[in-house]
């Protein structure tokens, strides 16, 4: 997972990436058989024990998911913890410094 | 005098501890997929699973940017902000997918709602945004040329 969180004045700015081959299930592999669906199901963020940030997921995102998003309240040199599930009990969680510029 | 001030005060104490710890216990432990929602296949019931039947109305407040023309519907940018007050939900659709939930985000407290995510497209057709905010659906929408479906 790759993280930047940059703190300007009161906002912070979140851009993640996710490695994940997000399957949908309804793909085929060169042999034909359906690849089983494997996706992102929650994407979470916290910041000093507080959740920022909640996402749901579908099979609709796309392979490595990328997306960014803002909250406010955090400053540079603080921490930003973030963790994802999957549909097959997968999951990462870690921590990330927030940056100024 | 069963109870004690002090008895009375730690008793209040503890079950206020122990319903912040409840409050914050289920969002972790629980999932809270909204499994009705994602695998509906068609918007409206996608939005009703998700939403149940608030009114809906079109709003210029929600910007949507996508792009017009996708060559890979693999890979389709979508970003969705609003300057609107009281958004507490924001979810993203492709009207033409197999189910058409995409994605959703809870506006937490302290959330701005601008949020960016790359979605799949399997064919031409409405990237729908709704978003809501007290008892009322906002909805932007745009359509989106796709060149190469991204569902295969």
């Amino acid at each position: 997972m790759k993280v930047k969180a940059v703190a300007t004045n009161e906002l912070t700015s979140v851009k993640l990436l996710i490695p994940h081959p997000m399957e949908t299930g309804r793909r085929k592999d060169q042999s034909g058989t359906i690849v089983p669906a494997h996706y992102i199901t929650e994407v979470m963020a916290e910041h000093k024990g507080e959740a920022v940030f909640h996402a749901e997921f579908g099979p609709g995102v796309s392979r490595d998911p990328y997306l960014s998003f803002e909250f406010i309240g955090a400053k540079a040199g603080e921490t930003l913890t973030i963790s994802w599930v999957d549909n097959k009990g997968g999951s990462e969680k870690s921590d990330f410094p927030i940056t100024s510029i | 005098m069963g109870i004690s001030r002090r008895q009375f005060f730690r008793t209040v104490a503890w079950v206020g501890a122990s319903l912040s710890v409840m409050s914050v216990l289920p969002e972790r432990l629980l999932a809270r997929w909204n499994a009705g929602a994602f695998k509906a296949d068609k918007l409206e019931d996608a939005v009703r699973e998700k939403y149940g039947s608030l009114p809906v109305e079109d709003s210029s407040a929600i910007q949507l940017t996508v792009p017009e023309i996708a060559e890979d519907g693999a890979f389709v940018p979508v970003s969705v902000s609003s300057v609107m007050p009281g958004i507490t939900s924001i979810s993203i659709f492709s009207e033409t997918n197999f189910s058409p939930l995409v994605a959703s985000f809870d506006v937490m407290p302290r959330m701005r709602p601008n949020i960016s995510l790359r979605i799949r497209m399997a064919e031409t057709g409405n990237v729908v945004v709704m978003a809501k905010a007290g008892d009322h659906l906002y909805r932007a929408s745009r359509l989106v040329v796709v060149s190469v479906g991204g569902c295969g």
